[in-house]
């Protein structure tokens, strides 16, 4: 039996999306056994595999390396899943957009202050100007708000994917959930 | 002179007072319209828009709230059209907004939340304007945070027409448009506030809440509102 190859990817969140995935327990057993898991945070592989069935992302798309990522899974993944609400919606993240980028740079790396104030940019990715939500960078085929979306539905979810079928969502997680 | 007629909502034939409002006589017959600036209590005033219904022979939509009953009316409170219409004005006053769920007071009994998960609404097909707005912290018990309001004008009404002050109003149009105390002063400053908290229990959103709650912590208090309409009508007699 072949086994669904199914990877997650952490952009911009809390982990909390990831944590709530844990949060399935004993049933991950059950999942193991009918998935590949090839990409996460939780396994030690370095590149995204070139066929990926399912990809479930957690967090909004706030730097240059989360763009590249992004960009970089939906041409190697069948099924997209924006996981969370920072993901579908840009979440607590995007609470930034109101100022901007440069002005949170400012604020917090060139505070009077500091001893030594200065924007950092030698290893790490430039800022977006304005953080997305995934669907605005690439297409996404699944949304699963909520903040985060239970384990439950989580597993409902993916099971259902696996299965070929379309989750349906209604009454089962929301905004904020 | 008010008399009785006969329409029919969603096939359904049902009687109703001449003065009385589509969405009032659906609501006395079990069926369910949704609202977001509606109130029971307050007057009607068509603002959101989500009590859209169709009218055989009107290719108009009408706003079940202001639109009286008339004779042989035939009503469809729900069709794949006005689910359409229902779904972009609550995704429009998300993008609008500044609402994030996970960290608001009001997560859990928001009635902008929950009109998204009973429509079905899992992401935003426009993007978020983000705007900067202003959050109004200087009343010593009630905070009014401009990110979440929808503009819904329950609190004026609400300060208008039962408490008397007339504290609330709104200024300015489109995006820049929002609720003011007195003729734009800090909430704290306001001189005819009587610090009733009525518009803080009939805010359906985020935007008017108690000071010091955390997220999710914010419950609203609502039965006294059509009692006390009622009675202030009676006295009044």
């Amino acid at each position: 039996m072949t086994r669904a190859k199914l990877a997650t990817v952490w952009l911009d969140g809390c982990s909390g999306c990831h944590m709530s995935f844990l949060d399935i327990d004993e049933r991950l057993l059950a999942l193991a056994e009918s998935i590949e898991l090839v990409y996460s945070p939780l396994v030690d592989n370095k590149v995204f595999p070139d066929d990926v069935d399912v990809t479930l992302v957690e967090g909004s798309v706030s730097n240059q390396d989360d763009l590249d990522k992004i960009r970089h899974i939906r041409q190697r993944t069948r099924l997209l899943v924006s996981l969370g609400d920072c993901a579908v919606m840009g979440n607590v993240p995007a609470l930034r957009n109101t100022i901007g980028g440069d002005a949170v740079l400012r604020r917090v790396y060139l505070a009077p202050d500091l001893t030594n104030p200065a924007i950092p940019t030698a290893g790490v990715p430039s800022l977006l100007p304005e953080v997305l939500p995934v669907h605005r960078v690439v297409k996404v085929d699944v949304f699963i708000p909520g903040c985060p979306p239970s384990a439950e539905v989580i597993f409902y979810a993916v099971g259902e994917l696996l299965a070929g079928r379309q989750p349906d969502l209604t009454d089962k997680t929301r905004f904020g959930a | 002179m008010s008399g009785v007629v006969t329409l029919k909502i969603n096939g359904q034939d049902i009687g109703a007072h001449d003065e009385e409002s589509i969405l009032q006589a659906a609501l006395d017959n079990g069926i369910e319209i949704p609202t977001l600036c509606d109130l029971p209590g307050l007057s009607r005033i068509g603002a959101c828009r989500l009590c859209l219904v169709e009218i055989a022979g009107n290719s108009n939509l009408v706003p079940a709230c202001i639109t009286p009953v008339q004779e042989d009316m035939v009503v469809t409170t729900d069709s794949e059209r006005l689910q359409a219409y229902r779904r972009t004005i609550v995704e429009l006053l998300f993008a609008e907004g500044n609402h994030v769920c996970s960290v608001c007071v009001s997560n859990g009994a928001c009635e902008l939340q929950d009109l998204a998960e009973t429509l079905g609404i899992d992401h935003l097909r426009l993007p978020g304007l983000h705007p900067a707005r202003e959050v109004d912290a200087s009343h010593e018990r009630f905070i009014l945070d401009h990110n979440r309001c929808v503009l819904c004008t329950r609190c004026v009404r609400v300060c208008d027409e039962v408490e008397g002050a007339h504290t609330w109003d709104v200024t300015a149009r489109g995006i820049e448009s929002q609720i003011i105390a007195d003729l734009n002063v800090a909430w704290g400053d306001s001189e005819s506030c009587t610090g009733c908290n009525k518009c803080v229990q009939v805010c359906p959103t985020g935007a008017l809440v108690d000071k010091g709650r955390s997220v999710g912590e914010m419950r609203r208090r609502r039965e006294f509102l059509p009692y006390l309409t009622m009675m202030r009508k009676e006295n009044g007699k």
